[in-house]
């Protein structure tokens, strides 16, 4: 159960090296990994990820911790990125670890969807003709709906 | 009079063209407070022409917009989130 914010880039396999070290308890991994895309069509040369320190830390210790209850994980790994972020690199991670993959699987697309809504990032997209803030998706807010009980 | 730290992101910064500022109001909640600031200047209004794409962060919880300001520090204004 850790949450990170960081500039840095990161290495997958190495955080699920981690998370699954000294222990015998785990039968299944999930991990997911968001990638900087160009839905421009060749006109994105990076994107920028603001953040709100102090509030990001805590939102996402929150939806980690939701996910810990509903669900029995043996651990759980969030790492974002913020500042500039070239085309195609690495934005963000979730890996779940639990006895069973079905709730390493629901858990971490839980922590996805709530991340989605609830964290306070916002990306800005860097064009060859200008810059523009990608716009929230409702489909995004229906996702997280699911999970309400 | 209460003193409230006041923090934008994102394109709500950018067209309140600053990331942060100290207010001295009595404001009772937080949409009272963005009425405040829409009488004082343009650019405010600018940045809170359509309250359906605002949210609001008080003392760094999601809060709706009509939570009250009793003992709130710090307001986060700015638009839907779009990480992950």
């Amino acid at each position: 159960m850790a949450v990170r914010v960081q500039s840095d880039d990161f290495d997958l396999g190495l955080e699920v090296a981690e998370l699954t070290r000294d222990t015998r308890v785990i039968g299944a991994v999930v991990s997911f990994i968001g990638l900087v895309r160009d839905t421009t069509g060749g006109d994105l040369t990076s994107m920028e990820l603001e953040h709100y320190p102090g509030m990001t830390e805590q939102a996402l210790a929150a939806i980690d911790a939701e996910a810990t209850k509903r669900w029995s994980l043996s651990g759980s790994m969030v790492i974002h990125r913020y500042g500039d972020l070239k085309t195609g690199e690495q934005i963000m991670m979730v890996a779940t670890a639990s006895a069973h993959r079905k709730d390493a699987f629901d858990a971490a697309e839980f922590l996805m969807d709530y991340l989605k809504t609830d964290a306070p990032f916002w990306k800005k997209e860097h064009l060859k003709s200008g810059s523009q803030w990608v716009e929230s998706k409702a489909s995004d807010e229906d996702a997280k709906d699911r999970w309400k009980t | 009079m209460k003193q409230l730290d006041v923090l934008y992101f994102a394109w709500v910064r950018e067209r309140i063209g600053i990331p942060k500022e100290r207010i001295t109001t009595d404001a009772a909640t937080v949409s009272d407070l963005i009425a405040e600031l829409c009488a004082k200047e343009e650019r405010y209004q600018m940045a809170f022409q359509d309250m359906t794409v605002v949210k609001v962060a008080i003392d760094q919880t999601l809060s709706p917009l009509d939570a009250s300001l009793e003992g709130a520090r710090e307001i986060a204004i700015f638009p839907p989130m779009t990480g992950g």
